[in-house]
């Protein structure tokens, strides 16, 4: 939690004045019944009505300044708590933008989203609590005794025993407690988690009939969080009423031992009622401390998660220049001849490698398709291209320049790549497309969209190219969401396209017509495309087979027809005769 | 009133000398809001800025006291309990201040052992009524909100599929959490601190009253100004709060947003507009957030404010009238117990006005759960409805002029009407939106036709019981869901009472016992994230495999357009012919050899059935299926052509 401490720096001075803020409340708190015991002891035993009336004034300024004190803290301690959360979250959010594809497996995307939505808005809680009820509780705990101790040392013994017993007493609670609550959570987890999978799987529920069964799961998820959670509201309130007790206890115990003291002369009764008072106030303050303290805990959790992400190594890196190293001499991508050299790459250093020895060569223009089956490394392979991971070994050479020489800038604005499943962002269809060329006015983008075959059910949409996708692209179907995917990356007029099975929620004819206008566009591109069916793959200049992260055949369709029997397997399987197959 | 020196009585600040019960409370309320379930509060630990009224307060609050039927007892020992617990806390400054003026000032040592004793009782009493009412209490709102989430539960199972197409997960899930949470709170904590508040105010200001009605006046002086401050700052961090969630609510949105396309924003280099975008959102909530939060917290401060302004007037004035000691009405030992009570009455004030608060948005969120609750179900089985099974299902289906619309005026499905022989397998084919979906929609009556009939063997499906219907259907959808459980439970999910080895031998049929195998943990694999660690075909073939379990008669099949890598589908392909065989089914097919080995090909277009025949009939009729044909197997066909070629070569 330390470490994160340093994003308090800029709000030091804050830092600084809550808890001043704080004292200056505390002690005029501490001082009311002070100016009390004045207008009685003094000005009631003088019957001096200027003084009653004068220490009446002096309260209500202290009153006043009390307030200014606690409104002082509010504020001081909400900005810093505030920037605190603020600056953290960008320094999270910023850190994510600079993750690899390998960071960001590494953590999950869920995950990610929570550590920058509810872990921060708890440690911002905790920083809150912190500069406030933190310092208010002790302060007034402290306070409170130094009176105390003032008053009656030797009746102020009885915290000897009250105040270890509170404590141990709200700590075995709390110890008890957790536990108990932690349990409850993961109940509602497993309740929750039972509903989501009955309303996400509503229909299969349904057309299995499984009402009664889905209820009885339900009735013992359901129960078991009543008969935990009971327990645990039990506990607390057991808790709660020993707690009480203990204080109580003390109140009389000081009563009766303060009571003789008076009887006998050594105290006054005034001082034993304002005794009686500030105990009251130590007892108060000591079990908030200790609640206060076990929020920490959770603090400490969110602070670990959230500094898991800060301290993420990103492991891919622009290639070092030396100083005087001129911008411009920064290599582009020019024709987009790519070139493997015996890679072999795996996702993590100690893994099997998901592609071993490749080497190979697309030829700028080329179209080159990838064939094999799921977990063969085909997506692997391509996304080794824009550099989303570095191969262990091997090289890959784009216009004779190893893709770890470019920037990552320079490198992927040059190649447009649609991945498998495909995200749009809130905002217009046009706002979508843009994101492969900001510039692009809409004619560029009607030009991409009618390659990507999605112009025609773009203009059915009710605004057209300014029709407003909800978050993620819901409202569009599949095919759709894919077709604008393939716009989105044409737009970019890249000189590398990868399509990595990117049409296959799209229809057959569709896909043909994508691949006709693709092939017929102007500037043409090399393009890799990852496929299924074996009809979308055939015309390609190059096919590469890919079984077991091994190239077992390169080739044409018809090249490939004779030399590789992979390839033949799966072509007649898909074709539909079936003819040499062992299933 | 004596003015000797040794008899000077400080009557301090008795205002917290009995252990704030209620705060304790709230402190462990919190703490447990901390502890994980901070559901339904605001993003900073408040209770949800936004006001979100019930539209209906006395019906709903009648309908939360329905659920509390059955609990009458334990809640009137509940109430019991509080008017034990309140005249206890009241009571114990009473008896204070009386053993210090009658007991010790007077030196009376077995007076002061009485008071001890009696105060001891008190206190035991007041702790024993705590613990019985918080656990009583405890009891009865879990078991009241467990009622509430069994009921909404079930009331889920019987909702049509319309309702569920209709409301996003999100929302029917906060239904549960959010909504029911809010109820819980109020029940466990709310409740009793509004009847405890109220009776201690009632219980403080006739005590008050007794003692003297110029300082009680004084205290309640200040109650108006309370309420007018609180009321002038809610009325602005209601605002407030309203903007922050809005904008926190537009932050997150952002963020989730881009993380989960975060491989899209640096496949596109965008990494410097994303930060830009949500820079504007976290400076905006930064500043709508610090402007909410110290509004609201300003409110401690001023209230501890105007309760030391009390203080000091009960003080200062008492002061000046004791000194005045005209009647002798106030004595030290008043002001003594008037500063006391002075606390003891503006703090449930305060608290009242919050639970109240918290009150009206439980019952918002009850009302949210029973109009749930009070959605029309599935319309019931027809009293004379059979089941189905009982004669053994032959598998003869019938539509019948069938016509349909999702809402009331866009038929998808127009003058339908096709039969099917048992065991023919039926192939649905036609472009996206045609309505093949609707068909098997209507089939399973998740939906009901609008005009015309379906029958089963000769019956009207709307005159089968639901649930035999279904059972006799076997249905593999296109999005296969799966539950968080393991393999082999997934798959019995076909028929509950299979054994293991069953379940094996289906998942042998559906060709899916090889891969199940290969998995970590075998047919004991967990599935997690509905089935994330699985490919689409694979899911698939469990999807089968439940399908061969359940042994239905008649089988629906929507067939994945998403990609299954070849090897897979192959096995798909033949895991669904062993599924066809002998049983009437229904396919919507994307591939052509499912297409051209089927017994009856229905072409739908537009909502309408335009042709149906054999491959080889609909080729020669040179219609929709031959154009269709042509745009999109004609391909398939060259390679055929090409591959006799091959292989005539080789």
């Amino acid at each position: 939690m330390g470490k994160l401490l340093r994003y308090l720096k800029p709000y030091w001075l804050y830092v600084l004045l809550a808890p001043l803020f704080m004292v200056l409340e505390v002690y005029m708190d501490l001082q009311q019944p002070n100016y009390m015991a004045d207008i009685v002891d003094i000005g009631i035993a003088n019957g001096d009505i200027n003084y009653v009336f004068g220490k009446l004034l002096a309260m209500l300024g202290i009153a006043f300044i009390g307030m200014i004190g606690g409104i002082g803290n509010c504020y001081t301690s909400s900005v810093a708590a505030i920037g605190f959360g603020t600056d953290i979250r960008s320094a999270a959010f910023r850190k994510i933008q600079t993750f690899s594809f390998s960071n960001l497996d590494r953590f999950q995307t869920s995950s990610l989203i929570t550590r920058l939505t509810n872990d921060i808005t708890q440690l911002q809680n905790v920083v809150t609590m912190s500069l406030a009820m933190m310092i208010r509780s002790p302060l007034l705990c402290l306070g409170s005794v130094v009176m105390i101790i003032r008053i009656s040392p030797s009746l102020a013994s009885v915290l000897l025993i009250a105040v270890p017993l509170t404590i141990i007493g709200t700590l075995f609670f709390i110890k008890k407690g957790f536990p108990l609550f932690r349990k409850v959570q993961s109940k509602i987890d497993r309740v929750n988690n039972i509903m989501r999978e009955n309303l996400a799987g509503v229909r299969l529920v349904k057309a299995f009939v499984r009402k009664d069964f889905e209820e009885n799961r339900f009735k013992t998820a359901n129960e078991g969080l009543q008969d935990i959670a009971i327990k645990a509201g039990r506990l607390m309130s057991l808790g709660m009423s020993l707690l009480m007790l203990i204080t109580n206890l003390a109140t009389v115990a000081v009563l009766w031992m303060g009571g003789i003291k008076v009887q006998s002369g050594s105290l006054e009764i005034g001082n034993l009622i304002a005794f009686i008072n500030y105990l009251a106030r130590i007892m108060m303050s000591l079990i908030m401390v200790t609640f206060v303290f076990t929020s920490f805990s959770r603090g400490k959790v969110s602070a670990d998660r959230i500094l898991e992400v800060l301290t993420e190594q990103p492991d891919l890196a622009d290639p070092v220049r030396p100083p005087q190293y001129d911008a411009k001499q920064e290599p582009q991508i020019t024709r987009g001849e790519v070139v493997f050299d015996n890679v072999t790459f795996s996702y993590s250093p100690e893994g099997e490698p998901v592609l071993k020895n490749i080497s190979f060569t697309a030829h700028a223009g080329e179209t080159v398709a990838i064939l094999g089956e799921t977990g063969s490394g085909k997506t692997s392979l391509v996304s080794l291209i824009p550099r989303l991971y570095d191969p262990q070994e091997g090289r890959i050479i784009i216009d004779g320049v190893d893709v770890r020489d470019y920037t990552l800038h320079n490198l992927r604005k040059d190649i447009g790549m649609v991945l498998q499943t495909s995200l749009l962002f809130s905002g217009t269809i046009l706002d979508n497309l843009r994101w492969g060329d900001p510039e692009a006015d809409l004619e560029k983008a009607i030009e991409a969209a009618s390659i990507a075959q999605a112009h025609g059910f773009i203009t059915q949409t009710p605004d057209g190219y300014e029709t407003d996708l909800s978050q993620g692209g819901v409202n569009l179907s599949g095919g759709q969401k894919q077709r604008l995917s393939i716009a989105r990356a044409l737009i970019k007029n890249p000189k590398i396209l990868i399509l990595d099975d990117s049409t296959s929620a799209v229809d057959m004819a569709t896909e043909l017509k994508i691949q006709n206008a693709l092939k017929n566009r102007p500037n043409k591109c090399t393009t890799f495309i990852i496929a299924q069916r074996i009809s979308s793959v055939m015309d390609a200049d190059k096919i590469i087979v890919l079984h077991q992260g091994r190239i077992v055949g390169i080739g044409t369709h018809k090249e490939l027809l004779e030399s590789t029997p992979l390839y033949r397997d799966i072509y007649h399987s898909q074709i539909g005769k079936e003819l040499s197959l062992s299933v | 009133m004596s003015k000797d020196k040794s008899s000077r009585q400080v009557p301090a600040d008795q205002g917290s000398n009995q252990v704030n019960h209620n705060q304790t409370r709230t402190a462990a309320s919190q703490t447990r809001g901390m502890g994980g379930r901070g559901r339904g509060r605001g993003p900073y630990g408040h209770p949800v800025g936004p006001m979100v009224k019930p539209e209906n307060l006395g019906k709903t609050l009648v309908r939360i006291g329905s659920y509390l039927k059955q609990d009458i007892p334990h809640l009137i020992m509940v109430v019991i309990t509080i008017l034990v617990n309140t005249a206890c806390t009241l009571a114990g400054p009473l008896v204070i201040g009386s053993t210090i003026d009658r007991y010790i000032i007077t030196g009376d040592f077995y007076g002061l052992v009485w008071a001890s004793i009696t105060l001891i009782a008190i206190y035991g009493v007041n702790s024993l009524s705590t613990y019985v009412q918080g656990s009583l209490m405890a009891s009865i709102s879990q078991k009241t909100v467990t009622r509430m989430r069994k009921d909404l539960f079930t009331k889920y199972q019987t909702l049509s599929l319309k309702f569920f197409d209709n409301h996003t997960h999100g929302e029917l899930m906060s239904r549960l959490t959010n909504d029911i949470d809010t109820v819980s709170m109020v029940l466990s904590f709310g409740l009793t601190q509004f009847i405890s508040g109220l009776i201690t105010i009632i219980g403080t200001i006739v005590l008050m009253l007794a003692k003297s009605l110029i300082l009680t006046l004084i205290v309640l002086a200040i109650v108006p100004l309370m309420i007018l401050i609180t009321r002038l700052i809610t009325k602005h961090t209601g605002k407030l709060f309203i903007e922050q969630q809005k904008t926190l609510g537009e932050l997150n949105g952002k963020i989730e947003e881009t993380i989960s396309g975060q491989r899209v924003v640096k496949l596109f280099c965008r990494e410097e507009q994303v930060i830009h975008e949500f820079e504007e959102s976290n400076q905006l909530l930064k500043k709508t957030a610090l402007k909410a939060q110290v509004l609201s917290r300003i409110m401690g401060p001023t209230m501890n404010m105007l309760n030391n302004l009390g203080f000091a007037f009960v003080a200062g004035i008492g002061g000046l009238l004791a000194l005045k000691g005209t009647t002798g009405t106030v004595t030290i030992g008043t002001i003594s117990v008037f500063l006391n009570y002075s606390r003891q009455f503006t703090r449930p004030i305060n608290e009242l006005a919050n639970q109240f608060n918290m009150v009206l948005s439980a019952a918002a969120g009850a009302e949210r759960v029973f109009q749930v609750l009070d959605h029309d179900p599935e319309p019931a089985d027809a009293p004379d409805a059979i089941d189905i099974r009982e004669k053994g299902v032959k598998g003869y289906v019938e539509f019948d002029n069938v016509s349909f619309a999702y809402d009331d005026e866009n038929l998808v499905l127009k003058d339908f009407s096709l039969k099917v022989k048992p065991g023919q397998t039926v192939a649905l084919v036609g472009p996206t939106g045609a309505g093949k979906t609707t068909v098997i929609n209507l089939l399973t009556r998740f939906y009901d036709v609008k005009e015309g009939s379906i029958c089963i063997d000769g019956v009207d499906i709307r005159r089968i019981k639901r649930n035999s219907l279904r059972s006799s259907l076997g249905i593999v959808l296109q999005d296969t869901y799966l539950f968080n459980a393991s393999v082999r439970e997934n798959i019995r999910y076909g028929r509950l009472t299979a054994t293991d080895e069953e379940v094996e031998q289906a998942a042998k049929t559906a060709n899916a016992h090889g891969f199940i195998t290969r998995l970590p943990q075998g047919y004991d694999t967990i599935l997690t994230d509905d089935g994330g660690n699985l490919s689409h075909g694979q899911r698939q073939l469990l999807a089968i495999a439940r399908a061969v379990l359940a042994d239905p008669a008649i089988l629906i099949l929507d067939e994945a357009t998403s990609s299954v890598d070849t090897r897979t589908e192959v096995y798909i392909q033949k895991a669904m012919l062993n599924l066809m065989k002998g049983r009437t089914s229904f396919v919507i097919a994307h591939r052509l050899s499912t297409i051209r080995d089927a017994d009856l090909i229905a072409v739908i277009n537009d909502g309408r059935l335009i042709e149906k025949g054999t491959h080889k009939e609909l080729l020669s009729k040179k219609g929709f299926y031959y154009n269709l044909y042509q745009s999109q197997f004609v391909r398939t066909q060259q390679i055929q052509e090409e591959n006799t070629e091959t292989e005539a070569a080789l």
